[in-house]
């Protein structure tokens, strides 16, 4: 299991529990799309959760940043229960949410959205912040003063990823980072993620329905079907072919 | 009368209409183009600015820091009304204007109640000077170079600083704003009292200029909505040349026609902008740009 897997970049060699969700139910206008959702993430991994369209992974990302409250059941972050408290806090707590569609502020510039996400660290974006991020996304160093509304959807992407790196997340939650973006650029951000994974241990949860991404980047995965867990899938499994389509099958 | 007297008559009266449009509106402006709430208490933050200012000049401050006494206290009303009633109504619009409709009743009357029918005014400064063989009043210069003041000071606040940058995102994307860890809450919170002591520093400013009674927020609110109507949504790309424009409207009809027809006027000027930029100058300039 990946709890005992060595690492020679953590610290300890027994990788704690970063996320639980216990019993998760959340929906919109009480009616619940998450139905006693249980997953468990430990620190340093890259876990992708699967599944056809529909069944609630988008809502899985909202509700854990919570920007989608949860009915019932718990979310344990870093040993601290956060389901009851709002977005902003679970934030500053170390979660970075990338969000499907990007969400970028289409008429701030690059750099106003990136000091967007360098705000949670009370000031301005920090200069090593800065050179890390446009260290892993060349591109918005380039476009700094440009209107992110104004850009492509793989520099939005980009420019998505690299406002949540700026405040230095445990946690980040990856929703579909690969839709409507031209592959090369879809494997740049794969082969970013995984080294930055690799250098600091951050913790990222890929929601992904690209084979590839998936397997460029995921350790393991878990299942999703109608609001649950359904199987929980370990990296040889990943590299099945079949059996990945059977669980991506549109 | 020679040709530059003439013109100086021309830019006084244009620069007085410019300052009331603008001073009258910046207010509702930040608060309807950041937050989209539409407040109808807007006449009463006014009223509330040039109260205060008026009694703590009674009580022996000078006039600028009585305006700025006048500006804090709407502000700080602006936090109370924001945390007590707008807050509970972000989703709903509609009873957003009419629980600030609502207000705005209880203010007036509660003014009338409680102060009485009229307050002892504030002396206006500065007298005036001649040119050619009219006089004009220094205090209206002051007023011009106050509300240039206002807006820049805005630009400034939206553009430069942290709080601005916070405050645009979260227009523009909410929940995201959230997400990244930015307290909406407190940024709406913070934009309400700019937007309520805004108001009151208008009210402050125009104190000395006019007789204080309760109503005299109405004398306002016209002029302040129909320049946040025209403008849209963006103080800068909207309230500054929606003020521009009407002050040319307002200053040339006054001169050519009365008062009222400066007035009649605006309303026209409102009639035409709306036909053609149904979102207001700023929503026109916003689609070109994208
Ligand atoms: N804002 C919303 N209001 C109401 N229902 C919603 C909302 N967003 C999503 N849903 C519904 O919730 C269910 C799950 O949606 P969700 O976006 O979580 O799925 P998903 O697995 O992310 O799908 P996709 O692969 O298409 O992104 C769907 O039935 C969807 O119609
Ligand atoms: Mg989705």
């Amino acid at each position: 299991m990946s709890g005992s897997r060595r690492s020679i970049w953590g610290r300890r060699m027994r990788k704690e529990v970063i996320l639980t969700t216990v019993g998760l139910r959340a929906g919109y206008g009480g009616k619940p799309v998450l139905q006693g959702l249980e997953i468990e993430v430990r620190e340093g991994e890259i876990v992708a959760v699967i599944g056809r369209n529909g069944v609630g992974k988008s809502t899985l990302m909202k509700s854990l940043i919570g920007l989608v409250p949860a009915m019932s059941g718990s979310i344990v972050y870093r040993g601290e229960a956060v389901e009851h408290l709002p977005a902003h806090k679970r934030a500053r707590l170390g979660m970075g949410y990338v969000p499907q569609g990007r969400d970028v502020f289409p008429r701030l510039t690059v750099g106003e959205n990136i000091a967007v996400g360098a705000a949670i660290k009370g000031g301005g974006i920090p200069e090593e912040g800065r050179q890390r991020v446009i260290g892993a996304f060349p591109i918005l160093r380039e476009r700094w003063s440009q209107r992110a509304g104004t850009m492509s959807g793989g520099q939005q992407q980009q420019l998505a990823i690299g406002r949540v790196l700026i405040a230095d997340p445990n946690l980040i939650l990856l929703d579909e980072p690969s839709e409507g973006i031209q592959p090369n650029i879809v494997q740049d951000i794969a082969r970013n993620m995984v080294e930055l994974n690799r250098r600091t241990g951050v913790t990222i949860i890929l929601v992904e329905q690209n084979l590839d991404m998936i397997r460029a980047m995921a350790q393991r995965a878990y299942v999703m079907d109608k609001g649950r867990i359904t199987a929980s899938l370990e990296r040889e499994a990943l590299d099945d072919a079949a059996e990945m389509r059977r669980h991506l099958a549109v | 009368m020679d040709i530059a007297t003439l013109a100086f008559s021309a830019l006084y009266q244009f620069g007085d209409a410019f300052a009331f449009l603008v001073l009258s509106a910046c207010g509702l402006a930040v608060i309807f183009g950041m937050m989209g709430v539409i407040n109808l208490a807007h006449g009463e933050f006014i009223m509330c600015g040039a109260y205060v200012t008026a009694a703590t000049v009674h009580a022996g401050l000078p006039l600028p820091l009585g305006i700025l006494c006048g500006t804090l206290a709407s502000a700080f009303v602006g936090v109370l009304v924001e945390l007590l009633v707008i807050r509970h109504l972000y989703e709903r619009p509609l009873d957003t204007i009419v629980a600030t409709w609502g207000l705005s009743l209880i203010a007036t009357q509660g003014t009338l109640i409680l102060v009485g029918s009229t307050m002892a005014g504030v002396g206006t400064p500065f007298g005036s000077f001649q040119v050619g063989a009219y006089s004009y009043s220094i205090y209206r210069i002051v007023l011009f170079v106050a509300a240039l003041a206002v807006l820049a000071a805005l630009y400034a606040l939206f553009n430069w600083t942290r709080f601005g940058v916070l405050a645009r995102a979260t227009i523009q994307v909410p929940h995201m704003a959230a997400a990244l860890g930015v307290d909406t809450r407190l940024i709406y919170s913070l934009t309400f009292a700019c937007g309520a002591g805004l108001a009151g520093l208008a009210g402050g400013l125009y104190a000395p200029t006019m007789t204080l009674v309760p109503t005299m927020g109405a004398t306002f609110i016209m002029e302040a909505f129909v320049t946040v109507v025209i403008g849209g949504a963006d103080v800068f790309l909207g309230t500054a040349p929606a003020g521009g424009i009407l002050a040319i409207v307002k200053s040339g009809m006054t001169s050519w026609q009365g008062q009222l027809f400066g007035q009649i006027g605006l309303l026209i000027a409102v009639i035409i902008v709306v036909r053609v930029l149904p979102k207001g100058i700023s929503g026109f300039v916003l689609r070109e740009r994208t």
